[in-house]
């Protein structure tokens, strides 16, 4: 069986052997994991367990549980003074991750662009040209790895569709303070390109208060806001997320999401609409102790002469290792070879990325300075 | 709370080095910040908790939890009496309860002996006391936050985007 042209052509990713090499290794300390190392707060996982014993099992809407879109409304508009109508603006959806093919399958047609600031998180390529659309990569390794309208105006042309902007940011943990937003979306509104705002770490944001995308002037009809249950509940394995948009593309995503996902399994729309009533207290002091994590890591890793500038959010460090001379797949597969450190090269996230790591804080402290430890001994072998 | 306090309640351990990279502090106003907990009680001691059900050379311990009617001296209320009561070194923890009774007593004896003999011959025969109900306990499940069964921890994947 011959394979599509369109899968035939996407490009597996060149670190695949790289994660089988971790994969493959016991005892390794792990630096290089996308999600919380907290378990799901146990209100949360009871709310759960308590819907399957009262025989919740069945589909849902398609949209999802009411009552989970109405949670998910009033803590918009509590959080963020957002109004989403729980009917019409709102879909649930298995994770951010479906939410982005649904979005780009809805408005990309043949030929149409859409921009990718990178690094960036790994599917937003290759789910712009599943859809059919080409993704536009935009190299902000010389913006402190931020998207700036300057960059912007020199990628949009007239097949410019959307762009998919993700703060606080995977892998690099950069942030955007209102004013910055406010320039982009003056750009993004001059030409008209939608934007596609992940803002799944929105909640893990350290130094000022998150600003979602759609609450600046004018955006709100030109967004589509996704957010999700991973990363704030430590909820990864559930896979709830959402999208919150103009009604006409909530109603395109929601017409493909019908008739390939049905909806999301409701034992875990349960329990995400619990984590809406109880768990924010449990979101505060896993953020407060990601903080301190994070403090302990741009500290450490200055001092050992891995430049990092202090990320304001999500829970990763970026720190640049092109002190040692070595490529960050090198720098990576030594690590790991030498001290069983795992950490992420930078170019995972885009070639533009050469030169840096990506650690993840979300890990014990023993863990990290244990790793810290290895990570010293590692660079001053190789003074 | 302090942010200060937090870290060190979970962890009492938590060098001063450490605890200052963590919140952008110091280490010497970190030290300071210790060191005026300590002196003000906010701090009252560093301790490990520790699980005695996996310590199998010790005498195994018994514990009670005895609820404590009391007569409330005049001026005096509940104050005098707890304070003759939780001096005793067999009680470990001493609280006000509302409700039916007045105070719970928490005892530890090496046996159940020495702990009805402390509730017969010491803890009834006070003066103020007018009854008490003594409630063995039989499993610990989970302490001052810590629970005492260690579980497998579901293992993540190694390495994700």
């Amino acid at each position: 069986m011959k394979i599509s042209k369109i899968v035939e052509k996407m490009q597996p990713s060149g670190i695949r052997a790289f994660f089988d090499l971790v994969l493959g290794m016991k005892e390794v300390i792990s630096l290089g994991v996308g999600e919380p190392d907290f378990v799901t707060p146990w209100q949360i996982r009871e709310a759960g367990i308590y819907s399957l014993e009262q025989g919740f099992t069945s589909y849902t809407s398609n949209k999802g549980l009411y009552k989970l879109r109405l949670g998910i409304s009033r803590f918009l508009k509590n959080k963020y003074s957002l109004d989403y109508c729980p009917d019409e603006e709102i879909l649930i959806t298995v994770g951010v991750s479906e939410g982005l093919d649904l979005i780009l399958r809805s408005i990309v047609n043949p030929g149409d662009k859409i921009l990718v600031p990178q690094p960036s998180y790994v599917s937003y390529g290759p789910v712009t040209e599943l859809a059919g659309g080409t993704p536009v990569y935009i190299d902000t390794s010389k913006d402190g790895f931020k998207i700036t309208p300057k960059l912007l105006e020199k990628h949009i042309d007239k097949k410019t569709k959307g762009i998919i902007l993700n703060y606080p940011t995977n892998p690099s943990g950069v942030s955007y303070r209102r004013k910055e937003l406010q320039e982009i979306n003056k750009v993004l509104l001059k030409h008209k390109i939608l934007c596609i705002s992940d803002e799944v770490y929105g909640d893990l944001t350290y130094d000022f208060e998150h600003i979602a995308f759609p609450t600046l002037p004018k955006a709100k009809n030109n967004t589509v806001y996704f957010n999700g249950f991973s990363k704030s509940y430590a909820m990864t394995g559930w896979r709830v997320g959402f999208a919150c948009g103009p009604q006409e593309i909530i109603a395109a995503m929601t017409k493909i999401h019908q008739y390939t996902i049905m909806c999301v399994p409701i034992t875990s729309q349960m329990a995400a609409a619990e984590a809406l009533v109880s768990g924010r207290k449990s979101v505060e002091q896993m953020k407060r102790e990601y903080n301190r994590r994070r403090e302990l890591m741009v500290t450490e890793l200055n001092s050992l002469g891995l430049k990092c500038s202090r990320p304001q959010g999500a829970f990763y460090v970026f720190p640049c290792i092109k002190s040692t001379g070595l490529s960050s797949l090198d720098f990576s597969r030594k690590l790991l070879e030498e001290e069983k450190v795992a950490v992420v090269p930078g170019t995972a996230f885009g070639l533009c990325a050469e030169g840096y790591i990506r650690i993840s804080y979300a890990s014990s402290m023993d863990n990290l300075k244990e790793a810290l430890l290895r990570i010293k001994r590692f660079l001053e072998r190789r003074k | 709370m302090d942010e200060i306090l937090e870290i060190l309640e979970k962890d009492g351990r938590a060098s001063v080095e450490d605890i200052a990279k963590m919140t952008r502090k110091k280490p010497l106003d970190v030290k300071k910040a210790i060191k005026k907990f300590e002196k003000e009680g906010a701090i009252l001691k560093y301790k490990a908790v520790i699980n005695k059900d996996l310590i199998k050379e010790s005498e195994s311990e018994v514990r009670a939890l005895i609820e404590v009617n009391i007569v409330p001296q005049k001026d005096l209320g509940f104050e005098k009496i707890a304070e003759r009561i939780y001096s005793f070194p067999e009680v470990t923890s001493c609280y006000l309860i509302s409700g039916t009774y007045d105070l719970l007593v928490v005892v530890e004896g090496k046996n159940l002996h020495t702990v009805s003999n402390f509730v017969a011959e010491k803890l009834s025969c006070l003066e103020n006391v007018r009854g008490t109900a003594t409630h063995f306990l039989l499993k610990k499940y989970k302490e001052d936050g810590v629970i005492l069964k260690q579980k497998p921890q579901n293992q993540r994947i190694a390495i994700s985007y």
